[in-house]
Protein backbone atom coordinates (compact mmCIF):
# COMPACT_ATOMS: atom_id res chain seq x y z
CA UNK A 1 0.00 0.00 0.00
CA UNK A 2 2.12 2.87 -1.49
CA UNK A 3 0.61 6.12 0.27
CA UNK A 4 3.69 8.90 -0.33
CA UNK A 5 3.70 11.88 2.14
CA UNK A 6 7.21 13.38 1.05
CA UNK A 7 8.51 12.59 -2.18
CA UNK A 8 12.01 14.03 -2.34
CA UNK A 9 13.03 13.91 -6.28
CA UNK A 10 16.51 15.23 -7.39
CA UNK A 11 17.43 17.09 -4.91
CA UNK A 12 20.75 18.42 -4.37
CA UNK A 13 22.51 21.86 -2.18
CA UNK A 14 25.21 23.55 -2.91
CA UNK A 15 26.85 25.79 -0.35
CA UNK A 16 28.96 28.09 -2.10
CA UNK A 17 31.36 25.95 -4.25
CA UNK A 18 30.58 22.71 -1.84
CA UNK A 19 28.48 20.40 -2.74
CA UNK A 20 26.55 19.00 0.36
CA UNK A 21 23.91 17.28 -1.25
CA UNK A 22 23.78 15.90 -4.97
CA UNK A 23 20.60 14.58 -6.66
CA UNK A 24 18.67 13.16 -3.60
CA UNK A 25 15.90 11.29 -4.46
CA UNK A 26 13.38 9.22 -1.96
CA UNK A 27 10.04 8.54 -0.46
CA UNK A 28 8.30 8.48 2.18
CA UNK A 29 4.99 6.62 2.87
CA UNK A 30 2.42 7.39 5.35
CA UNK A 31 3.49 5.38 8.52
CA UNK A 32 6.95 5.01 7.33
CA UNK A 33 9.71 5.26 10.29
CA UNK A 34 12.73 5.82 8.60
CA UNK A 35 16.42 6.17 9.28
CA UNK A 36 18.97 8.10 8.00
CA UNK A 37 22.50 7.12 9.12
CA UNK A 38 25.63 8.00 8.04
CA UNK A 39 28.86 9.73 8.69
CA UNK A 40 29.40 12.96 10.36
CA UNK A 41 29.14 15.73 7.46
CA UNK A 42 27.37 13.11 5.11
CA UNK A 43 24.58 16.15 4.77
CA UNK A 44 21.78 14.24 6.81
CA UNK A 45 20.77 17.61 9.05
CA UNK A 46 21.29 19.72 6.02
CA UNK A 47 18.95 17.27 4.07
CA UNK A 48 16.34 17.74 6.90
CA UNK A 49 16.50 21.16 6.97
CA UNK A 50 15.60 21.36 3.51
CA UNK A 51 13.13 19.22 3.64
CA UNK A 52 11.57 21.45 6.19
CA UNK A 53 12.90 24.10 3.89
CA UNK A 54 14.99 25.93 6.62
CA UNK A 55 17.54 25.56 3.71
CA UNK A 56 16.34 26.36 0.44
CA UNK A 57 17.49 23.83 -2.21
CA UNK A 58 19.92 24.48 -5.13
CA UNK A 59 17.71 22.35 -7.59
CA UNK A 60 15.12 19.54 -7.67
CA UNK A 61 11.90 19.68 -5.84
CA UNK A 62 10.29 18.33 -2.57
CA UNK A 63 6.15 16.81 -3.35
CA UNK A 64 3.78 16.65 0.00
CA UNK A 65 1.19 15.13 -1.05
CA UNK A 66 2.50 15.54 -4.49
CA UNK A 67 2.54 19.17 -4.58
CA UNK A 68 6.03 20.87 -5.01
CA UNK A 69 6.52 23.16 -1.92
CA UNK A 70 9.53 24.91 -3.13
CA UNK A 71 8.75 27.04 -5.95
CA UNK A 72 6.45 29.48 -3.16
CA UNK A 73 3.34 28.45 -4.90
CA UNK A 74 2.69 26.80 -1.20
CA UNK A 75 2.99 28.71 2.02
CA UNK A 76 6.30 27.55 3.31
CA UNK A 77 4.46 28.24 7.16
CA UNK A 78 1.08 25.83 6.40
CA UNK A 79 3.71 23.35 5.38
CA UNK A 80 6.02 23.52 7.97
CA UNK A 81 3.05 23.21 10.41
CA UNK A 82 2.01 20.12 8.75
CA UNK A 83 5.92 18.68 9.26
CA UNK A 84 7.00 18.60 12.50
CA UNK A 85 10.61 18.98 13.18
CA UNK A 86 12.55 17.73 16.36
CA UNK A 87 16.37 19.49 16.74
CA UNK A 88 19.34 18.34 18.74
CA UNK A 89 19.31 21.53 20.89
CA UNK A 90 16.09 21.10 21.83
CA UNK A 91 14.99 25.17 20.78
CA UNK A 92 12.32 25.03 22.89
CA UNK A 93 11.29 29.36 23.73
CA UNK A 94 13.06 29.93 27.02
CA UNK A 95 10.44 32.91 27.72
CA UNK A 96 7.31 30.56 27.71
CA UNK A 97 6.65 27.80 30.04
CA UNK A 98 6.63 23.63 28.91
CA UNK A 99 2.56 24.28 28.79
CA UNK A 100 2.91 27.59 26.83
CA UNK A 101 5.79 26.44 24.43
CA UNK A 102 3.22 23.47 23.02
CA UNK A 103 -0.14 26.07 23.19
CA UNK A 104 1.72 29.03 21.24
CA UNK A 105 1.91 27.45 17.46
CA UNK A 106 -1.53 26.25 17.90
CA UNK A 107 -2.86 29.33 18.88
CA UNK A 108 -0.85 31.63 16.52
CA UNK A 109 -0.21 29.11 13.54
CA UNK A 110 -3.36 26.82 13.32
CA UNK A 111 -5.94 29.45 15.46
CA UNK A 112 -7.27 27.09 17.81
CA UNK A 113 -8.91 28.26 21.15
CA UNK A 114 -6.79 29.07 23.92
CA UNK A 115 -8.93 26.18 26.16
CA UNK A 116 -8.53 23.16 22.82
CA UNK A 117 -4.78 24.40 23.16
CA UNK A 118 -4.29 23.61 26.36
CA UNK A 119 -6.07 20.36 26.68
CA UNK A 120 -4.52 19.17 23.64
CA UNK A 121 -1.53 20.52 24.66
CA UNK A 122 -1.78 18.36 28.15
CA UNK A 123 -2.60 15.30 26.10
CA UNK A 124 0.90 15.13 24.03
CA UNK A 125 2.64 16.69 27.58
CA UNK A 126 1.19 13.61 29.01
CA UNK A 127 1.82 11.35 26.17
CA UNK A 128 5.68 12.12 26.62
CA UNK A 129 5.57 12.28 30.82
CA UNK A 130 6.46 15.66 30.79
CA UNK A 131 2.78 16.87 32.19
CA UNK A 132 3.52 17.17 35.58
CA UNK A 133 5.99 20.45 34.46
CA UNK A 134 4.05 22.17 32.68
CA UNK A 135 4.86 25.48 34.77
CA UNK A 136 8.57 24.64 34.44
CA UNK A 137 10.37 27.19 32.07
CA UNK A 138 12.61 25.29 29.50
CA UNK A 139 16.27 26.35 31.41
CA UNK A 140 14.71 24.55 34.55
CA UNK A 141 14.24 20.74 33.56
CA UNK A 142 16.83 18.83 32.36
CA UNK A 143 18.05 17.68 28.95
CA UNK A 144 16.03 14.82 28.44
CA UNK A 145 13.04 16.20 29.80
CA UNK A 146 13.47 19.57 27.04
CA UNK A 147 13.45 16.91 24.14
CA UNK A 148 10.53 15.50 24.97
CA UNK A 149 8.79 18.49 25.24
CA UNK A 150 9.92 19.33 22.19
CA UNK A 151 8.24 16.36 21.16
CA UNK A 152 5.23 17.25 22.39
CA UNK A 153 5.39 20.76 20.81
CA UNK A 154 5.50 19.24 17.59
CA UNK A 155 3.28 16.72 17.88
CA UNK A 156 0.38 19.37 19.48
CA UNK A 157 0.43 20.74 15.79
CA UNK A 158 -0.74 17.12 14.68
CA UNK A 159 1.83 16.61 12.25
CA UNK A 160 1.80 14.57 9.53
CA UNK A 161 5.14 13.50 9.49
CA UNK A 162 7.64 14.35 12.24
CA UNK A 163 11.56 14.84 11.28
CA UNK A 164 14.58 14.02 13.97
CA UNK A 165 17.96 15.86 13.54
CA UNK A 166 20.02 13.63 16.22
CA UNK A 167 17.08 13.83 18.58
CA UNK A 168 19.62 12.33 21.58
CA UNK A 169 22.77 13.69 20.72
CA UNK A 170 22.99 16.35 23.19
CA UNK A 171 22.10 14.60 25.85
CA UNK A 172 23.93 12.96 28.67
CA UNK A 173 23.91 8.88 28.33
CA UNK A 174 21.48 7.97 31.32
CA UNK A 175 19.09 10.67 29.48
CA UNK A 176 19.05 8.98 26.16
CA UNK A 177 16.59 5.99 27.15
CA UNK A 178 13.57 8.60 27.62
CA UNK A 179 13.43 9.85 24.71
CA UNK A 180 14.01 7.00 22.73
CA UNK A 181 11.20 5.25 24.56
CA UNK A 182 9.18 7.98 23.60
CA UNK A 183 10.00 7.59 20.11
CA UNK A 184 9.59 4.13 20.17
CA UNK A 185 6.26 4.59 21.71
CA UNK A 186 5.43 7.20 18.74
CA UNK A 187 6.62 4.40 16.14
CA UNK A 188 4.43 2.04 17.58
CA UNK A 189 1.03 4.35 17.03
CA UNK A 190 1.96 4.47 13.32
CA UNK A 191 3.42 7.84 13.22
CA UNK A 192 5.27 8.89 10.21
CA UNK A 193 8.89 9.66 11.16
CA UNK A 194 12.49 10.44 9.58
CA UNK A 195 15.07 10.79 11.63
CA UNK A 196 18.64 11.36 11.32
CA UNK A 197 20.09 8.81 14.31
CA UNK A 198 23.69 7.41 15.32
CA UNK A 199 21.49 5.29 17.59
CA UNK A 200 22.15 2.29 15.32
CA UNK A 201 19.76 -0.01 17.61
CA UNK A 202 16.88 2.28 16.91
CA UNK A 203 17.86 1.97 13.08
CA UNK A 204 17.90 -1.56 13.42
CA UNK A 205 15.00 -2.34 15.87
CA UNK A 206 12.59 0.19 14.98
CA UNK A 207 12.55 1.78 11.65
CA UNK A 208 11.29 -0.22 8.66
CA UNK A 209 13.33 1.55 6.48
CA UNK A 210 17.13 2.61 6.51
CA UNK A 211 18.56 5.11 4.25
CA UNK A 212 22.21 5.24 4.04
CA UNK A 213 23.93 8.64 3.12
CA UNK A 214 27.83 9.03 2.64
CA UNK A 215 29.24 12.51 0.85
CA UNK A 216 25.48 13.91 -0.21
CA UNK A 217 24.28 10.98 -1.82
CA UNK A 218 22.50 7.72 -0.84
CA UNK A 219 24.51 5.54 -0.95
CA UNK A 220 22.38 2.45 -0.32
CA UNK A 221 18.70 2.14 1.48
CA UNK A 222 16.23 -0.71 2.27
CA UNK A 223 14.92 -2.25 4.61
CA UNK A 224 16.56 -2.41 8.38
CA UNK A 225 17.52 -6.30 8.24
CA UNK A 226 18.68 -5.96 4.73
CA UNK A 227 21.35 -2.84 5.70
CA UNK A 228 22.38 -4.35 8.54
CA UNK A 229 22.67 -7.71 8.15
CA UNK A 230 23.64 -8.00 4.53
CA UNK A 231 24.85 -4.45 3.33
CA UNK A 232 25.70 -4.48 -1.00
CA UNK A 233 27.52 -1.15 -0.17
CA UNK A 234 31.35 -1.37 0.84
CA UNK A 235 30.75 1.82 2.31
CA UNK A 236 27.77 1.15 4.08
CA UNK A 237 29.75 -2.25 5.23
CA UNK A 238 32.65 -0.15 6.57
CA UNK A 239 30.29 2.12 7.95
CA UNK A 240 28.35 0.08 10.28
CA UNK A 241 31.59 -1.99 11.14
CA UNK A 242 33.44 1.31 12.34
CA UNK A 243 30.34 2.46 14.40
CA UNK A 244 28.80 -0.62 15.63
CA UNK A 245 32.61 -1.60 17.13
CA UNK A 246 32.18 1.41 18.81
CA UNK B 1 29.46 76.98 57.35
CA UNK B 2 27.56 74.00 57.05
CA UNK B 3 24.64 75.93 58.74
CA UNK B 4 24.89 78.86 56.69
CA UNK B 5 24.55 76.35 53.57
CA UNK B 6 21.25 74.77 54.94
CA UNK B 7 19.32 77.99 55.85
CA UNK B 8 20.61 79.52 52.67
CA UNK B 9 18.73 76.35 51.12
CA UNK B 10 15.95 76.82 53.70
CA UNK B 11 15.57 80.20 52.27
CA UNK B 12 15.70 79.30 48.54
CA UNK B 13 13.69 76.36 49.43
CA UNK B 14 10.73 78.31 51.25
CA UNK B 15 10.71 81.06 48.47
CA UNK B 16 11.31 78.97 45.39
CA UNK B 17 10.44 75.84 46.47
CA UNK B 18 7.82 75.32 43.96
CA UNK B 19 9.79 76.26 40.88
CA UNK B 20 12.01 73.35 42.01
CA UNK B 21 9.61 71.14 42.17
CA UNK B 22 8.12 71.95 38.72
CA UNK B 23 11.64 71.55 37.63
CA UNK B 24 12.15 68.00 38.69
CA UNK B 25 8.60 67.40 37.56
CA UNK B 26 9.21 68.60 33.79
CA UNK B 27 12.59 66.57 34.28
CA UNK B 28 10.86 63.41 34.88
CA UNK B 29 8.09 63.68 32.71
CA UNK B 30 10.58 64.56 29.61
CA UNK B 31 13.06 61.35 30.70
CA UNK B 32 10.43 59.24 30.67
CA UNK B 33 8.58 59.60 27.64
CA UNK B 34 11.30 60.79 25.77
CA UNK B 35 12.66 56.82 26.80
CA UNK B 36 9.65 55.34 26.44
CA UNK B 37 9.59 56.81 22.77
CA UNK B 38 13.13 56.27 21.91
CA UNK B 39 13.25 52.59 22.57
CA UNK B 40 10.24 52.29 20.21
CA UNK B 41 12.38 53.74 18.17
CA UNK B 42 15.23 51.51 18.91
CA UNK B 43 12.95 48.38 18.27
CA UNK B 44 11.53 49.58 14.89
CA UNK B 45 15.31 50.57 13.76
CA UNK B 46 16.43 47.06 15.12
CA UNK B 47 13.92 45.26 13.92
CA UNK B 48 13.67 46.40 10.55
CA UNK B 49 17.64 46.18 10.31
CA UNK B 50 17.58 42.28 10.94
CA UNK B 51 15.07 41.29 8.37
CA UNK B 52 16.47 38.47 6.53
CA UNK B 53 17.08 38.48 2.72
CA UNK B 54 19.17 36.17 0.73
CA UNK B 55 20.16 35.89 -2.96
CA UNK B 56 16.65 34.02 -3.76
CA UNK B 57 14.56 37.29 -3.04
CA UNK B 58 13.41 39.06 -5.54
CA UNK B 59 15.66 42.31 -6.29
CA UNK B 60 13.40 45.21 -5.26
CA UNK B 61 13.20 43.66 -2.05
CA UNK B 62 16.73 42.89 -1.17
CA UNK B 63 17.26 46.78 -2.69
CA UNK B 64 14.78 48.22 -0.10
CA UNK B 65 16.15 46.25 3.03
CA UNK B 66 19.49 47.07 2.15
CA UNK B 67 18.37 51.32 1.55
CA UNK B 68 16.94 50.66 5.12
CA UNK B 69 19.92 49.06 6.73
CA UNK B 70 22.07 52.02 5.49
CA UNK B 71 19.43 55.10 6.24
CA UNK B 72 19.20 53.54 9.92
CA UNK B 73 23.35 53.00 9.90
CA UNK B 74 23.24 57.30 9.23
CA UNK B 75 20.76 58.00 11.41
CA UNK B 76 22.60 56.04 14.45
CA UNK B 77 26.09 57.40 13.24
CA UNK B 78 24.88 61.10 13.24
CA UNK B 79 23.08 60.69 16.51
CA UNK B 80 25.59 59.19 18.85
CA UNK B 81 28.37 60.94 17.66
CA UNK B 82 27.26 64.63 17.83
CA UNK B 83 26.41 66.38 21.36
CA UNK B 84 22.68 66.69 21.93
CA UNK B 85 22.64 70.05 23.03
CA UNK B 86 23.80 71.16 19.28
CA UNK B 87 20.96 68.32 18.02
CA UNK B 88 18.71 70.16 20.29
CA UNK B 89 19.69 73.76 18.47
CA UNK B 90 20.23 72.19 15.04
CA UNK B 91 16.84 70.98 15.14
CA UNK B 92 14.76 73.86 16.74
CA UNK B 93 16.35 76.84 14.92
CA UNK B 94 16.66 74.16 11.49
CA UNK B 95 12.82 74.30 11.13
CA UNK B 96 12.29 77.89 10.80
CA UNK B 97 15.58 78.21 8.66
CA UNK B 98 13.99 75.86 6.07
CA UNK B 99 10.18 75.82 6.10
CA UNK B 100 9.61 79.26 7.86
CA UNK B 101 7.92 77.50 11.25
CA UNK B 102 8.79 77.45 14.36
CA UNK B 103 7.91 74.70 16.82
CA UNK B 104 4.98 76.40 19.01
CA UNK B 105 5.51 74.17 21.52
CA UNK B 106 9.35 73.93 23.35
CA UNK B 107 7.97 70.14 24.81
CA UNK B 108 7.58 68.78 21.42
CA UNK B 109 10.74 69.65 20.40
CA UNK B 110 12.34 68.68 23.66
CA UNK B 111 10.86 65.43 23.06
CA UNK B 112 11.60 65.22 19.90
CA UNK B 113 15.28 65.86 20.32
CA UNK B 114 15.70 63.42 23.39
CA UNK B 115 13.92 60.28 21.63
CA UNK B 116 15.84 60.74 18.80
CA UNK B 117 18.73 60.62 20.57
CA UNK B 118 17.82 57.12 22.50
CA UNK B 119 16.68 55.68 19.38
CA UNK B 120 19.97 55.98 18.24
CA UNK B 121 21.31 54.43 21.33
CA UNK B 122 18.95 52.32 21.58
CA UNK B 123 18.73 51.08 17.95
CA UNK B 124 22.41 49.12 18.00
CA UNK B 125 21.11 47.24 21.73
CA UNK B 126 18.01 46.48 20.39
CA UNK B 127 20.05 44.68 17.17
CA UNK B 128 22.70 43.11 19.46
CA UNK B 129 20.17 42.08 21.53
CA UNK B 130 18.05 40.26 19.03
CA UNK B 131 21.44 38.70 17.75
CA UNK B 132 21.79 37.26 20.88
CA UNK B 133 19.15 35.36 20.99
CA UNK B 134 20.33 31.87 19.38
CA UNK B 135 18.70 30.93 16.19
CA UNK B 136 17.93 27.95 17.67
CA UNK B 137 14.92 28.97 18.66
CA UNK B 138 14.01 31.15 15.51
CA UNK B 139 14.03 27.65 13.99
CA UNK B 140 11.78 26.03 16.67
CA UNK B 141 9.30 29.27 15.99
CA UNK B 142 9.80 28.43 12.07
CA UNK B 143 9.37 24.42 12.45
CA UNK B 144 6.18 24.79 13.92
CA UNK B 145 4.94 26.99 10.93
CA UNK B 146 5.13 30.37 12.69
CA UNK B 147 6.43 33.51 9.81
CA UNK B 148 9.20 35.75 10.42
CA UNK B 149 7.01 38.05 12.48
CA UNK B 150 5.23 35.78 14.62
CA UNK B 151 8.38 34.22 15.59
CA UNK B 152 9.65 37.59 16.33
CA UNK B 153 6.72 38.70 18.04
CA UNK B 154 6.11 35.83 20.17
CA UNK B 155 9.92 34.68 20.90
CA UNK B 156 12.58 36.86 20.01
CA UNK B 157 11.53 40.26 21.10
CA UNK B 158 10.14 39.39 25.03
CA UNK B 159 13.51 37.95 25.26
CA UNK B 160 15.13 41.03 23.87
CA UNK B 161 13.35 43.43 26.09
CA UNK B 162 14.59 41.25 29.14
CA UNK B 163 17.70 41.19 27.90
CA UNK B 164 18.60 44.93 27.26
CA UNK B 165 16.55 45.61 29.87
CA UNK B 166 19.33 47.02 31.71
CA UNK B 167 20.78 49.43 28.41
CA UNK B 168 17.01 50.74 29.15
CA UNK B 169 17.78 51.72 32.22
CA UNK B 170 20.97 53.07 31.84
CA UNK B 171 19.50 55.02 28.81
CA UNK B 172 16.66 56.34 31.21
CA UNK B 173 18.87 57.46 33.80
CA UNK B 174 21.52 59.24 31.12
CA UNK B 175 18.23 60.56 30.47
CA UNK B 176 17.28 62.27 33.59
CA UNK B 177 20.56 64.19 33.93
CA UNK B 178 21.14 65.22 30.37
CA UNK B 179 18.08 66.61 29.74
CA UNK B 180 19.44 69.49 31.41
CA UNK B 181 20.94 70.34 28.25
CA UNK B 182 17.32 71.61 26.90
CA UNK B 183 17.73 74.16 28.64
CA UNK B 184 19.36 75.83 25.42
CA UNK B 185 16.54 76.23 23.90
CA UNK B 186 14.48 77.36 26.79
CA UNK B 187 12.88 73.99 28.03
CA UNK B 188 12.72 74.77 32.28
CA UNK B 189 13.73 71.42 33.37
CA UNK B 190 15.46 70.91 36.77
CA UNK B 191 18.72 72.95 36.01
CA UNK B 192 17.22 75.29 33.72
CA UNK B 193 15.29 76.23 37.66
CA UNK B 194 18.66 76.65 39.34
CA UNK B 195 19.98 79.34 36.55
CA UNK B 196 16.95 81.03 36.74
CA UNK B 197 16.80 81.48 40.25
CA UNK B 198 20.62 81.82 40.98
CA UNK B 199 20.99 84.10 38.25
CA UNK B 200 18.05 86.07 40.28
CA UNK B 201 18.99 85.47 43.79
CA UNK B 202 23.36 84.95 43.65
CA UNK B 203 22.94 82.05 45.69
CA UNK B 204 24.92 79.57 43.23
CA UNK B 205 26.46 77.20 45.59
CA UNK B 206 23.35 76.55 47.82
CA UNK B 207 20.99 76.02 44.26
CA UNK B 208 23.68 74.04 42.85
CA UNK B 209 23.79 72.24 46.34
CA UNK B 210 20.56 71.75 45.96
CA UNK B 211 20.70 70.30 42.29
CA UNK B 212 23.12 67.88 42.92
CA UNK B 213 20.94 66.27 45.28
CA UNK B 214 18.02 66.28 43.52
CA UNK B 215 19.30 65.26 40.82
CA UNK B 216 20.89 62.13 42.68
CA UNK B 217 17.79 61.17 44.35
CA UNK B 218 16.08 60.96 41.28
CA UNK B 219 18.49 58.41 39.37
CA UNK B 220 18.49 56.57 42.48
CA UNK B 221 14.53 56.09 42.69
CA UNK B 222 14.75 55.27 38.80
CA UNK B 223 17.72 52.70 39.45
CA UNK B 224 15.96 51.01 42.63
CA UNK B 225 12.41 50.87 40.43
CA UNK B 226 14.29 49.68 37.31
CA UNK B 227 15.83 47.09 39.34
CA UNK B 228 12.45 45.82 40.49
CA UNK B 229 10.83 46.05 37.28
CA UNK B 230 14.05 43.43 36.41
CA UNK B 231 13.23 41.32 38.82
CA UNK B 232 10.05 40.88 37.99
CA UNK B 233 10.43 40.40 34.22
CA UNK B 234 13.01 37.41 35.12
CA UNK B 235 10.16 35.20 36.38
CA UNK B 236 9.52 32.67 39.16
CA UNK B 237 12.98 30.85 40.03
CA UNK B 238 11.14 28.21 40.72
CA UNK B 239 7.80 25.57 39.93
CA UNK B 240 5.59 23.61 41.40
CA UNK B 241 5.25 19.79 39.83
CA UNK B 242 1.71 19.34 38.73
CA UNK B 243 -0.66 16.55 40.01
CA UNK B 244 -0.69 14.16 37.10
CA UNK B 245 -4.06 12.47 38.04
CA UNK B 246 -5.79 15.84 37.38
CA UNK B 247 -4.19 16.29 34.60
CA UNK B 248 -4.99 13.35 32.68
CA UNK B 249 -8.87 13.89 33.61
CA UNK B 250 -8.50 17.23 31.98
CA UNK B 251 -6.56 15.65 28.77
CA UNK B 252 -8.89 13.09 28.41
CA UNK B 253 -11.76 15.45 27.30
CA UNK B 254 -9.42 16.32 24.29
CA UNK B 255 -10.17 13.75 21.20
CA UNK B 256 -8.85 14.05 18.37
CA UNK B 257 -10.66 15.17 15.40
CA UNK B 258 -12.22 12.26 13.62
CA UNK B 259 -10.64 12.71 10.12
CA UNK B 260 -7.66 13.62 11.45
CA UNK B 261 -4.31 12.59 9.29
CA UNK B 262 -3.01 12.22 12.84
CA UNK B 263 -1.04 9.32 13.99
CA UNK B 264 -2.76 8.39 16.54
CA UNK B 265 -6.00 6.96 15.19
CA UNK B 266 -6.37 3.85 16.48
CA UNK B 267 -3.76 3.24 18.96
CA UNK B 268 -4.72 5.47 21.49
CA UNK B 269 -8.75 5.17 21.43
CA UNK B 270 -8.84 4.28 25.12
CA UNK B 271 -6.67 7.14 25.90
CA UNK B 272 -8.79 9.42 24.28
CA UNK B 273 -11.64 8.09 25.71
CA UNK B 274 -10.50 8.01 29.48
CA UNK B 275 -10.46 4.47 29.50
N1 LIG C 1 25.25 26.88 6.49
C1 LIG C 1 26.29 26.21 5.95
N2 LIG C 1 27.20 26.84 5.21
C2 LIG C 1 28.22 26.18 4.65
N3 LIG C 1 28.41 24.85 4.78
C3 LIG C 1 27.55 24.15 5.50
C4 LIG C 1 26.42 24.79 6.14
N4 LIG C 1 25.72 23.84 6.80
C5 LIG C 1 26.37 22.69 6.59
N5 LIG C 1 27.45 22.87 5.81
C6 LIG C 1 28.37 21.81 5.36
O1 LIG C 1 27.61 20.77 4.81
C7 LIG C 1 28.17 19.51 5.12
C8 LIG C 1 27.11 18.60 5.68
O2 LIG C 1 26.68 19.09 6.93
P1 LIG C 1 25.54 18.41 7.75
O3 LIG C 1 25.38 19.19 9.00
O4 LIG C 1 24.34 18.25 6.90
O5 LIG C 1 26.16 16.99 8.06
P2 LIG C 1 25.58 15.86 8.99
O6 LIG C 1 25.52 14.63 8.16
O7 LIG C 1 24.33 16.28 9.64
O8 LIG C 1 26.73 15.70 10.06
P3 LIG C 1 26.62 15.38 11.63
O9 LIG C 1 26.44 13.90 11.77
O10 LIG C 1 27.94 15.84 12.16
O11 LIG C 1 25.49 16.17 12.17
C9 LIG C 1 29.33 19.78 6.07
O12 LIG C 1 30.51 19.66 5.34
C10 LIG C 1 29.14 21.19 6.51
O13 LIG C 1 30.38 21.80 6.70
MG1 LIG D 1 23.81 16.81 11.68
Amino acid sequence: MENPILEVRHLSKTFGTNAVLKDIDFTVNKGDVTSIIGASGSGKSTLLRCINLLETLTTGEILYHGQDVTKGKVNASEYRAKVGMVFQSFNLFNNMTVLKNCMIGQEKVSHIKKEEARDRALYYLNKVGMAPYINARPAQISGGQKQRVAIARALAMEPEILLFDEPTSALDPEMVGEVLDVMKSLASDKMTMLVVTHEMAFARDVSTHVVYMADGVIEEEGLPEKIFTNPESLSTRSFLKRILNE
Amino acid sequence: MLIQLFSDIGKLWEKYGSVYLTGIANTLILATVATLIGCVIGFLCGILKTIPYGPNDNIIKRFLLRLIRIIIQAYVEVFRGTPMILQAVFIYYGLPYFFGVAFKDIWTVSILVVSINTGAYMAESVRGGIMSIDVGQFEGAKAIGMNHWQAMLYVILPQTLRNILPQIGNNYIINVKDTSVMFIIGFSDFFAVHKMVSGAVFKYFPSATMEMVGYLCLTLLASFLLRKIEKKMAGKSNYELVNTDQLVMTAGTYSLPKDAASPFDEVNKDIREGK
